[in-house]
């Protein structure tokens, strides 16, 4: 009998752990979730008061015209956007996941996460050092890397010629696994395009560029407010950089489109988060009366454009180009900016890349917290735009051929850490937040693949 | 003088002499008149070392001014629907024999508004010199220019690495026969050096053309990353003009100069060149690739130094 009971006693703690568990995260995520998102929206609504400008508005004929015709040129208008604020910017998400506490949550339940000392308060699991090399089994040392083998000074025999060979047998027979376990270790250049779209299931099908077309139209015939912000988003950050201010042009095409989009509102169904509501004129709280907005539940923040920015470089057709973004954004990038506890998403992200610290370089974790210099306040924003506009294209390109690979974002983490490591010895000399940015200030000159490699496989734990 | 009729179809770039890249236009009307001389129409070269015919008019007193016509490139090699052109450095250590080197860095300068033939009219759609861009009003001060190797990478995730190879082999072709047509011409000096900027147009088929050569390329720099490539160029220039003495003479590569032309083809293997013409050849340049110059410097003047300690 007491067997039974204790046996019994054990299984009603398991269960109501499980259920503590699952409700514990839904509840802490819809709390926050909620409160950012009522910010967001005041922010939004108050910009269309004091500009009185709706939110959306009919195109007179003749404006439809105009834009028609300027379709591919969209950059060399130079509306005033200068009333514009972007609705949030990363750091100040940082703030409202600094500001995430579980109010359930009992000191006593984990011994670890007591001792951390980051500003992540949430105590979700992350994978430790073991774990993730075990995970990233083919980036170690005796798998060959494209990043690393490829190097002019490697002869292309020992690994390179063999790996395009298998690039393009994958390609030929068109096999989407097989080509997310190929891409772990790095695509060429010239199959990376077709591998991609090959990963993330996109065929230029005649209905996807209707589809497309359909968009362009919808921008065409309406105007909305989101697309001033995006404007201003586009001319701040990625007509302003030495590399991607060619492809101005198509990240309007892009983003303009994609904000109409209202498929991609099925991704709320796996994010915690919901897309923001707006009502229409006189009948605020009504629901039949409610609409989705922007159509597509996203608004852009500031930097947004960067996801796109890359992608120029790989296609230039702008319905695949515009298939592929929208594919990359639903699977990966929204998890960047909401709130939720799935390990891609940023908030793991975030104690992932604290916890590596303080676990393997506490000497350094310490020295930046004395000084005021938090780490997290640095790397955020290299997370939160999976590096784009921050390392060197070449490298942002075998960056995202992992997290394709992997089908994780937990790469980024990683990557932060690792660049800590690398600039340790100058940032133990630093005595201030602002000359530790100096020192991370410029990480164009980085190689992510040896850097990644020595971080997990080659340091002394 | 009665006006004659040019025989000249389509659009074509008329450039003087003297004149700078502030002064050219491109003229679509075929009826201009060219008051001195014959332009030619098959000349591609521009430029200083260009046809220097004289004129018989010299009794009428009226200065000489030659003109170069260029037949204009009506499709070409659009980047984010931007017109570009491509800057390569070209060190010239000698014509009689000939000695030149390529230097791996160089730039693809854009025009800032979308290219159409519309607007003919619009210089600052057409014509991609800094110079003039920097007046137009559009002008981001960052710089509108990307490095070799990016537009390098850019083509090859387009087009694949063969259709670059052949490009670039292509463009190897254009800076040597252009040496070659002039080599005559030039006073040798083996006391002399000059590099040249030379300008590169790429059109659709992918095809390269030469649209100039320039003897005093513009050396300011317009932001920190061209600042950094013309100073190391600058370098390696007197790194191989070599005022100390230090070099043997026998290097095939100094910095980010690699010898192209050696009175003959250079091959990237070492040893012998490969005169069978059996095709395995491959040409010593490598225009828009990884530059480790401060790597590759420091290898030879420590061997250098080296073979100094050890006379023989």
């Amino acid at each position: 009998m007491l067997q039974e009971e204790s046996d019994l006693a054990l299984i009603i703690a398991q269960i109501v752990q499980k259920l503590k568990g699952s409700n514990l995260y839904a509840q802490l995520e819809r709390q926050a979730w909620g409160s950012w998102e009522k910010r967001i929206l005041k922010s939004l609504n108050s910009m269309c008061t004091e500009l009185s400008i709706p939110l959306a508005r009919k195109r007179p004929v003749g404006e439809q015209k105009e834009l028609l015709n300027k379709w591919n040129e969209m950059g060399t208008d130079e509306p005033d956007l200068s009333l514009f604020r972007p609705v949030y910017a990363p750091k100040d998400f940082l703030e409202v996941l600094i500001n995430l506490r579980n109010p359930n949550y009992e000191n006593g339940d984990s011994h670890s996460f007591r001792t951390h000392l980051g500003l992540i308060q949430v105590p979700l699991k992350v994978k430790d050092i073991p774990e993730l090399k075990e995970f990233f089994v083919e980036l170690g040392l005796t798998a060959g890397q494209l990043g690393i083998d490829d190097s002019t000074q490697v002869p292309p025999e020992l690994f390179e010629n063999e790996h395009v060979r298998i690039g393009q047998k994958v390609l030929s027979e068109q096999d989407s696994a097989a080509a997310q376990q190929y891409i772990r270790q790095g695509s060429p250049t010239a199959l990376r395009a077709e591998l991609w779209a090959l990963i993330l299931n996109i065929s230029s099908q005649p209905e996807d560029i209707l589809y497309y077309e359909q968009l362009k139209t919808n921008v065409i015939q309406h105007d909305l407010l989101v697309d001033s912000l995006i404007y201003k988003d586009v001319k701040l950050t990625a007509s302003n950089d030495d590399y991607y201010f060619v492809f101005e042009d198509y990240l309007y095409q892009v983003l303009l489109c994609f904000s109409r989009d209202t498929s991609v509102l099925g991704h709320f169904a796996y994010n915690s988060a919901s897309p923001p509501k707006s009502y229409i004129r006189g009948k605020l709280g009504l629901e039949e009366y409610a609409v989705f907005y922007p159509p597509n539940g996203v608004i852009p923040f500031h930097g947004f454009s960067m996801y796109v920015a890359p992608l120029c470089f790989l296609y230039h057709e702008p319905s695949k180009l515009y298939q592929i973004f929208r594919e990359m954004y639903v699977r990966f990038f929204f998890r960047l900016h909401s709130i939720s506890s799935h390990p891609s998403g940023i908030v793991s992200l975030c104690l992932l890349f604290e916890t590596l610290l303080q676990t393997y370089l506490p000497q350094l974790f310490y020295h930046l917290r004395e000084i005021g210099a938090q780490p997290l306040r640095i790397s955020f924003k290299w997370m939160v735009r999976a590096f784009s506009g921050y390392l060197a294209t070449d490298q942002l390109l075998l960056l995202w051929d992992r997290i394709l690979g992997y089908n994780s974002l937990e790469i980024l983490a990683v990557l932060a850490a690792a660049v800590f490591a690398f600039r340790a010895v100058n940032l133990m000399e630093v005595t201030s937040l602002a000359a530790a940015e100096a020192v991370l200030a410029d990480l164009s000159t980085l190689k992510v693949m040896p850097l990644l490699q020595i971080f997990l496989f080659a340091t002394v734990t | 003088m009665s006006r004659q009729k040019s025989k000249l179809q389509g659009a074509w770039t008329a450039k003087g002499k003297r004149e700078r890249a502030e002064s050219i236009n491109p003229v679509q009307d075929h009826s201009y008149e060219y008051p001195h001389g014959c332009p030619s129409p098959q000349a591609r070269m521009g430029g200083s070392k260009g046809d220097t015919r004289s004129s018989d008019d010299q009794k009428d007193d009226i200065p000489v001014e030659n003109y170069v016509a260029q037949h204009y490139i009506e499709n070409p090699y659009l980047i984010g629907g931007r017109k570009f052109d491509l800057r390569v450095y070209v060190l010239v250590m000698s014509y009689m024999p000939l000695r030149a080197w390529l230097y791996r860095d160089g730039f693809a300068r854009f025009s800032n508004t979308r290219f159409t033939l519309n607007s003919i009219d619009d210089q600052y759609v057409h014509l991609t010199n800094v110079a003039v861009q920097k007046t137009s009003p559009d002008y981001h001060p960052k710089g509108c220019k990307w490095m070799l190797q990016r537009f390098r990478q850019y083509l090859a995730s387009k087009h694949g690495p063969k259709a670059v190879e052949t490009l670039f082999s292509d463009m190897d072709n254009i800076f040597i026969r252009s040496l070659q047509s002039v080599q005559k011409a030039i006073i040798s000096d083996k006391h002399c050096f000059e590099l040249y900027g030379y300008d590169i147009l790429i059109d659709q088929d992918l095809k390269p053309w030469l649209l100039e050569v320039n003897a005093s390329p513009s050396l300011t720099a317009s932001s920190q990353e061209d600042y950094e490539l013309k100073t190391c160029l600058l370098e390696d220039t007197l790194h191989i003009v070599d005022m100390e003495a230090r070099l043997t003479g026998r290097e095939k590569r100094v910095g980010g100069f690699d010898l192209m032309w050696n009175d003959g083809p250079v091959s990237r293997e070492d040893g012998a060149h490969d005169l069978s013409g059996l095709g395995n050849f491959v040409t010593n340049t490598h225009l828009g690739c990884v530059n480790d110059r401060k790597k590759q410097l420091r290898q030879l003047f420590r061997s250098l130094q080296g073979q100094k300690k050890t006379p023989n």
